[in-house]
């Protein structure tokens, strides 16, 4: 035991003699939270249009009026003619064209009835989508304005309560996100990265025929890791209390048993990887590029899973993000307690045995 | 010349002989990004619908019909209570939940207007949004369908006010997310293997201590860094290659701008990123360190670059910050070109700037090199 502890010392020292890693390890969650939490929403603001009038009457102007004064849009220009619609898409200045047609103001009085069309880039579908439905909205409401003395009989109206998230921020979302991202690369990428490194160094031999037992490299080359992985979460969670004034309606309690759960299977990960690659640039490659982008897109983190086709949806389930987001998702907003998270966290705690046994099978192996 | 030819050699029989890296670097990626593109999308579908039916009336049950009908929702389960669904809101088995108050019918019918409860869950901001949008939809078709049941037909006079708006989505009529996402993904796999490839390569060398070997040699610096970075340049341009062949056959994205344009900013854009890769290795003593960077900044320009979420949404501060972002640039000329058909002329900022961005980063690499040894 008493050379067990003189090892973990020893891992320790490496870690805080290297001052550039460790800047980096605690300055990124904390750049990193700081950048997506103010500047990455996936609202719609601000979307640049641009108005094509062949009417020019009390109407239309009324109607560019609202749609520029919202917050959605901005009118960044006026043009004359169909034809100059193909070269500002083409370069990307607007993202739609309001084009009104002639008489607009006219037909409206006459026939009742007029015909605006909303023209957009739809290389980006989900923003057309948006600025197509929020035109009509801002469309809508202009209509109900002008219909005011007409008695429209027979209307149901719903009246929408916004749970969880009344004020719809994107915060939300992204802070839950970076912490996964971050807990797991960090802590898969180091350990597998600082087995494999004694490997290729050739000093994991002479750790091997010295007498600390195989385990226990393993352990004391994870433990400062754990320990570096939990000060990151607690910086992640107070800053998203403090700063971004995200609640933690649950137990704090809770969240910190399930973040160290998190961590130690993100850890076994890296393990895991460290037994497969014989080089620091193959686990690196392996924890970066077979981990970066599945844990990004199929977690749940920015795209919602069930949106998702049925094979992804089946595949998202042995991502541990997956189910670590649904579960802090829960206790900080939902204030949920382990009566309703518990299967995602005994999935969470299968997975990290199912990591563990796999290493020691592999690890057995190299041995011989 | 000699010399570089030989490095080069050399450098791709390293690549090639390391067996455990090449489905890494060659495989990995691709796979990727025939999986991974189909999970980029925020269409919102298979809404996870309940409802609380108080009043059981043929109007309540023709309003959830609607609902059912619908293709956005999945009308899951009846509730009996509030408290059952909210219960099962925290569980996450619901999104979205419409209570019918009871005597709805009797009210609609003596009032002629009424209100519905409807709760759905925001924890994610931007689907609730668009949850309440199709749910206010159903309920407007709905509303129309009452007003022709009861409406009489009248002079044009009492009609009321009708704007109509026509939507036309140009370049993507389907609104098909995978041909804006797959230019984007393929963009991020380009950028990620050159990137971590020359990033660790040179700091390899320098942690198992082969650096001070090659310096000692007759080689001149500027011989060896490009013998080293030219087979990653290589690689880059072959994943692109492979990834382009493959977002035609497999996802029939279109490709309507030229082709050697394309060919021709990604051969300048690779040089930018193997200029980082390359300062990141002199500003690092280990492989460990020169990953943590890379990683850093990778993340940070993969979600500010406007590839998941839209730049005109950020605040000022932070558009300001993306104009230093490459894979910004890149991600705009391969979607602006690929399913624009946008030339020169419309990219050439975003190629003058790449160009700029090249010049500097090398210039920079180049030079702390030669500081550092």
């Amino acid at each position: 035991m008493k050379r067990f502890i003189g090892f973990v010392k020893k891992e320790f020292y490496h870690i805080f003699r290297d001052k550039r890693s460790l800047f980096i390890l605690f300055g990124m969650p904390i750049a990193q939270i700081l950048l997506f939490g103010f500047a990455i929403t996936n609202e719609i603001n601000n979307v640049n249009i641009a108005v094509l009038d062949h009417s020019k009457d009390v109407n239309t102007k009324e109607i560019i009026t609202k749609i520029g004064a919202s917050k959605y849009f901005s009118i960044k220009q006026i043009i004359e003619k169909e034809s100059a619609i193909e070269s500002i898409f083409k370069k990307g200045k607007v993202k739609a064209v309001l084009n009104f047609e002639k008489g607009f103001g006219e037909n409206l009085i006459k026939e009742h009835k007029a015909t605006i069309q909303i023209i957009t880039d739809a290389t980006d579908p989900n923003t057309a989508n948006a600025i197509s439905n929020y035109v009509n909205a801002i469309l809508k409401q202009y209509q109900k304005e002008l219909n005011k003395g007409n008695k429209v009989s027979y209307q149901i109206t719903p009246q929408t309560r916004m749970v969880y998230n009344p004020e719809l921020k994107s915060v939300y979302m992204f802070v839950p996100g970076v912490m996964t991202i971050i807990l797991m690369l960090v802590s898969a990428m180091m350990t597998s990265i600082s087995i494999t490194r004694e490997k290729e160094l050739g000093t994991m031999e002479i750790l091997l025929v010295s007498p600390i037992k195989p385990i226990q490299v393993i352990i004391g080359k994870v433990f400062p890791y754990i320990f570096l992985s939990i000060i990151n979460a607690v910086v992640i969670v107070a800053l998203s209390m403090f700063i971004f004034k995200m609640p933690v309606q649950g137990s704090l309690f809770l969240l910190g048993f399930e973040s160290v759960l998190f961590i130690i299977t993100a850890l076994a990960l890296g393990i895991l990887i460290s037994t497969i690659s014989k080089t620091q640039q193959t686990a690196m490659m392996i924890s970066l590029m077979g981990l970066m982008l599945p844990v990004i897109l199929l977690s749940g983190f920015i795209f919602p899973i069930s949106s998702m086709p049925l094979p992804l949806q089946l595949i998202s389930n042995i991502i541990p993000a997956k189910w670590f987001i649904i579960i802090i998702k829960g206790i900080m907003l939902k204030g949920v307690g382990l009566q309703f998270i518990w299967k995602e966290t005994l999935i969470l705690i299968g997975m990290t045995l199912f990591f563990m046994a796999l290493s020691v099978k592999k690890y057995k192996i190299r041995l011989e | 010349m000699k010399t570089i030819l030989y490095i080069i050699q050399k450098e791709f029989k390293q690549i090639f002989r390391n067996k455990g890296m090449l489905p890494i670097i060659f495989v990995l990626p691709l796979l990727q990004l025939v999986i991974l593109s189909n999970a980029a999308t925020f269409e919102i579908k298979n809404i996870k619908f309940g409802y609380i039916d108080n009043d059981r009336t043929s109007t309540s049950r023709a309003l959830l019909e609607k609902f059912n009908a619908s293709t956005y929702f999945n009308v899951l389960t009846s509730f009996p209570s509030e408290a059952v669904a909210s219960s099962a809101m925290l569980k996450g088995n619901v999104d979205v939940v419409l209570e019918i108050p009871q005597y709805f019918e009797r009210d609609l019918q003596k009032d002629k207007n009424n209100s519905l409860g409807v709760t759905i869950n925001a924890i994610d901001g931007a689907a609730a949004g668009v949850e309440n949008v199709y749910v206010t939809q159903v309920i407007q078709r709905f509303n129309q369908n009452l007003k022709v049941d009861v409406l009489q037909p009248s002079n044009k006079q009492m009609q009321p006010i009708n704007i109509e708006t026509i939507p036309l989505f140009w370049y993507n009529k389907t609104l098909n997310y995978k041909t804006f996402m797959v230019p984007g993904i393929l963009v991020l796999l380009v950028t990620m293997i050159t990137l971590f490839l020359s990033g660790m390569n040179i700091v390899r060398e320098k942690e198992i201590g082969t650096l001070e070997q090659i310096n000692v040699t007759p080689i001149k610096k500027s011989q060896f860094i490009i013998g080293k970075l030219f087979p990653f340049w290589v690689i880059g341009m072959g994943l692109l290659t492979v990834g382009l062949i493959l977002a035609k056959v497999i996802f029939k994205v279109p490709m309507i701008g030229s082709l050697s344009l394309l060919y021709f900013y990604t051969s300048i854009y690779i040089l930018v990123i193997l200029g980082i890769g390359l300062f990141i290795s002199n500003f690092t003593d280990t492989q460990q360190q020169a990953m943590f960077i890379a990683w850093f900044f990778t993340v940070i320009f993969i979600l500010m670059s406007g590839l998941f979420t839209p730049i005109e949404s950020m605040p000022e501060w932070a558009q300001v910050l993306t104009a230093f972002n490459p894979i910004k640039y890149f991600v705009e000329v391969m979607r602006m070109v690929m399913l624009k058909g946008a030339g020169i002329v419309d990219v050439y900022p975003q190629l003058l700037k790449t160009l700029l961005f090249a010049v500097f980063m090398n210039g920079l690499a180049v030079w702390s090199y030669k500081k550092t040894s």
